[in-house]
């Protein structure tokens, strides 16, 4: 083991490029699909609004790929400096996936490339629709190929470990491990819901600021629509997350919901305070059953609890709280979209008309819907990786172990904090302008003469 | 062929790649920030802008394929090299990150501002100064190994002739590489302003190229003489690639086949890279690591080498195709479209 402050410093910076880069990750898998769908809509209808929101959209994706690639750059040699135990085993046995996420990165950039450029340039429109297919297979390839890697860090298999040599090497049964499905399907059922809120949030903006044009209350609409459907595949996919861990993570599980002593008919702990000495919880809601219904399916299901592990082995507690976040930014989500759609829906058919769907609360809770859908991804992906310790690989290698010996830890730390902080700003600005530069209704008029 | 040979050569192969895209790319960030200087910068500037727009992301990709590539097939480099290059591997993350962030911003018309020609151009030599200098590193003598202690002697690199050579060939052959493929393109533009002035640059850069690559040829010798001997054992390789440097430099001189120039100046850069990679063999970190001792398991080796050919024939039609619609579009490399 070395200097605690070592193991403290690589986990922050750890912790800090990867929750930079997920944000932009996340735009990265959700934004190709939307822009797609916009111009298909487009095209289909033949609707000049729809076409303007896909360029739009593309126009803001370079800004944010852009920074993808440079945060994603930093953490993949970022991940060898801080962690080379780690790397250097990880690479024997989970190295497939890694590399398989270059290809689905060539993929992307290469069409990405091209259908940036060639907006005007087939005759036939489709043919320029056509080239998003590959993005989206690119983006959501990456996406599974890395959530591949972090599913293997929670139920690491493929290998056998005799004496500290690594034999029986399987990179297939690595890569395909039990974690894989359900982590796959919820990072990509969340980014997508986080994309559509996002977008939302824009239009909301805009309208909410009493600019009535048709395009935004289009743009709000589909944007609300597809926010809907996501948020329940999301709520499902969660779900799933919870019954896979309940099954192979249980101690993961047991720390996000403070459950301690194993057992059927387990209660559902909510919020609430925890005395670590005694393991009281206080002011807490607790609803009867529904952690064995929630987990297992059956109230009489046995859940098992903290006391099965010990103490050393268990996360972090405070980990209930991201959960909890989680789970409650991905209620509100769905009831903000629900009621939007809900509402549009009666108001196509002529009724529930004195109450505009524009209105400003609602627009308001759309707005914020975008941040905290992000938040949400954010609190995601805390839960699940502090859950996981103290292991780095799950049952094989503790975090303590694999931290780097290098000296300048510290220095590095702030090195990089300087330079988020920098690249946040830079890239805020450079959208805000970008969109300032050319609102749509310039854009509109511009192509209405053309088209 | 052996697991560590398809390895090393895959790896190589695309460290290649990189050094390619990726010079054409840094030099043209120099020479926008020269061209403002010397006030030439609306003759060159569109024709630079015209060319990377569609094709910067794809040059980080080959950067993350040689480190992942590596990772794969020689899992033990991950430990030394990444114990070592904590500081100056995170510098250059830095210098990486600050340029490509200034892409986008570029995007939307920074262009014309000075401060930020200056960090887009200056960092595009320092980029590749500080990745040659990882070569330098594999060269042995500046990383202490003892036990799992391993530390990079950085005093010893800074007072190392050697060393300042490979950087300051990295450089000159950035900015060779680069103008020789920029007067190509500007050529297939129709626009001889440009070319002319790209073309000087081309020329400017030419025997600098050459004569550091003679010193270090001879400062190895010193410092690595081990793999100076190799080097002699394939010696053609180099007088290869002298050869296609001097047939490069003759077209150019003579306003001839740009397009021609240019491939033999890949070649030129293709023999020198593979035969310095050749002669490097067996190790990948001298004296410590080779590549028999540091190549992964069959069963991974077989399911990365699957992988790589399936990838391949993705993307081979995929860069064929970009390559037809952007730069050997004459439509489009004109500017019509
Ligand atoms: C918009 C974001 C978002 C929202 C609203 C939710 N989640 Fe989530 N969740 C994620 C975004 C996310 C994530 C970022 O995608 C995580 C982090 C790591 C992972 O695998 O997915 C995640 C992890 C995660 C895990 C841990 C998986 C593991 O560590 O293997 C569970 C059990 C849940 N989620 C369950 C839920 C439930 C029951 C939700 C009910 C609404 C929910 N999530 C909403
Ligand atoms: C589930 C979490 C993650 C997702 C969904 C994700 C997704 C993405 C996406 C969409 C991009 C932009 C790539 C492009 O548009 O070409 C990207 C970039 C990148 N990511 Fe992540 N990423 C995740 C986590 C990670 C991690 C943990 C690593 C390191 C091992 C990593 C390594 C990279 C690299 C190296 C790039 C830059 C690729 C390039 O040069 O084009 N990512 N990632
Ligand atoms: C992209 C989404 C991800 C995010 C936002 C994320 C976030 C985090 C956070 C917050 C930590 C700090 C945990 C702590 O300090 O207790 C962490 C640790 C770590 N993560 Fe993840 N993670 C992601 C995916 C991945 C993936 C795909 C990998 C592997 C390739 C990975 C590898 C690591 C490692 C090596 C550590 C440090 C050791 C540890 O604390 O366990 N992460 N990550």
């Amino acid at each position: 083991m070395f200097a605690f402050d070592q193991v403290i410093a690589a986990r922050l910076l750890t912790s800090l490029t990867l929750g930079f880069h997920i944000i932009f990750a996340t735009m990265g898998v959700g934004i190709p699909l939307c822009i797609s769908l916009a111009e298909f809509v487009g095209l289909w209808k033949k609707d000049v609004h729809y076409l303007l929101l896909a360029r739009r959209w593309a126009r803001g994706y370079v800004i944010t790929v852009a920074v993808g690639v440079v945060t994603g750059t930093c953490i993949a040699l970022q991940l060898v400096f801080l962690w080379p135990g780690f790397m250097q085993l990880a690479g024997k046995v989970i190295g497939l996936p890694l590399f398989l996420e270059t290809f689905a990165f060539f993929f992307e950039a290469i069409f990405l490339g091209m259908y940036l450029y060639t907006w005007d340039r087939f005759q036939n429109p489709w043919l320029h629709w056509v080239l998003s297919v590959p993005i989206i297979m690119g983006a959501v390839g990456s996406a599974c190929f890395i959530t591949s890697v972090n599913a293997f860090m929670n139920t690491p298999q493929g290998f056998r470990l005799e004496n500290g040599v690594i034999t029986a090497i399987d990179p297939w049964q690595a890569m395909f491990n039990p974690a894989a499905p359900s982590k796959v399907a919820h990072v990509l059922s969340s980014a997508f819901l986080t994309v559509s809120f996002v977008l939302a949030a824009i239009a909301a903006y805009h309208l909410y600021r009493k600019k009535q044009h048709e395009y935004y209350q289009k743009a709000l609409g589909f944007t609300m629509l597809l926010a809907l459907v996501f948020s329940v595949l999301n709520t499902v996919m969660g779900d799933w997350s919870g019954k896979f861990l309940a099954e192979s993570q249980p101690e993961k599980l047991a720390a996000g919901e403070w459950h301690f002593h194993t057992g059927a008919r387990a209660k559902l702990i909510v919020g609430g305070i925890l005395h670590e000495d005694t393991l009281e919880t206080e002011y807490a809601l607790g609803i009867p059953l529904l952690l064995s219904i929630l987990a297992k399916g059956t109230p009489d299901a046995k859940i098992i609890g903290l006391d099965q592990f010990p103490r050393e082995l268990w996360p972090p507690l405070y980990v209930h709280y991201f959960f909890d976040l989680m789970v409650g930014l991905g209620a509100y989500l769905f009831v903000v979209s629900f009621l939007f759609v809900g509402l549009s829906f009666l108001q196509k058919r002529g009724k529930l008309t004195r109450f505009s769907r524009y209105n400003r609360p609602v627009l308001a809770a759309i707005m914020a819907g975008g941040p905290f859908a992000v938040l949400a991804t954010e609190c995601g992906w805390i839960f699940a990786e502090v859950g996981r310790q103290p292991w780095i690989l799950r049952g094989v290698l503790r975090t303590g172990e694999a931290v780097t010996p290098a000296a300048y830890l510290p220095e590095m730390l702030v090195l990089f904090v300087l330079l988020y902080v920098f690249l946040a700003v830079l890239v805020t600005s450079v959208l805000v302008r970008l969109f300032r530069k050319t609102p749509p209704e310039v854009e509109l008029e511009a192509r209405k003469i053309i088209l | 062929m052996e697991l560590h040979k398809i390895g090393i050569a895959i790896a190589w192969i695309f460290l290649y790649g990189y050094l390619i895209v990726a010079s054409i790319d840094f030099g043209a960030g120099f020479f926008s920030f020269y061209g403002k200087l010397t006030k030439r910068d609306h003759i060159i500037n569109a024709i630079i802008d015209r060319y990377l727009s569609p094709v910067w992301e794809v040059t980080n990709v080959f950067l993350i394929f040689f480190v992942y590539a590596v990772i794969g097939f020689f899992p033990d480099v991950a430990y030394m090299y990444g114990v070592a290059l904590l500081v100056p591997g995170s510098v250059a993350l830095l210098l990486i990150a600050i340029r490509g962030s200034f892409y986008a911003f570029a995007n939307y018309g920074a262009r014309k501002n000075t401060v930020y020609l200056f960090v887009y151009g200056v960092t595009g030599l320092f980029i590749p100064a500080s990745l040659a200098t990882l070569l330098t590193i594999s060269e042995g003598g500046f990383i202490s190994v003892d036990g799992q202690r391993v530390e990079l002697l950085l005093h010893q690199l800074v007072r190392s002739p050697y060393a300042w050579v490979v950087v300051l060939l990295a450089i000159v052959s950035v900015l060779f590489i680069s103008a020789s493929f920029l007067t190509y393109y500007a050529d297939r533009a129709n626009d001889t302003e440009a070319r002319e002035v790209l073309r000087r640059f081309a020329l400017y850069n030419s025997l600098p190229t050459i004569f550091v690559s003679f010193l270090a040829f001879f400062t190895i010798r010193t410092h690595n003489p081990e793999h100076f001997e190799r080097m002699l054992s394939m010696s053609w390789m180099f007088m290869a690639s002298l050869a296609c440097f001097l047939l490069a430099l003759a077209l150019i001189i003579q306003r001839k086949w740009y397009g021609t120039a240019f491939l033999f100046v890949m070649l030129q850069f293709a023999f020198a890279f593979f035969g310095y990679g050749r002669s490097h063999l067996p190790y990948l970190l001298y004296p410590y690591l080779t590549v028999e001792s540091g190549v992964t398991s069959d069963a991974m080796g077989v399911a990365l080498i699957a992988a790589f050919v399936g990838g391949i024939l993705l993307l081979i039609p995929s860069l064929f195709l970009l390559m037809r619609l952007f730069v050997f579009s004459a439509t489009y490399v004109q500017g019509r479209k």
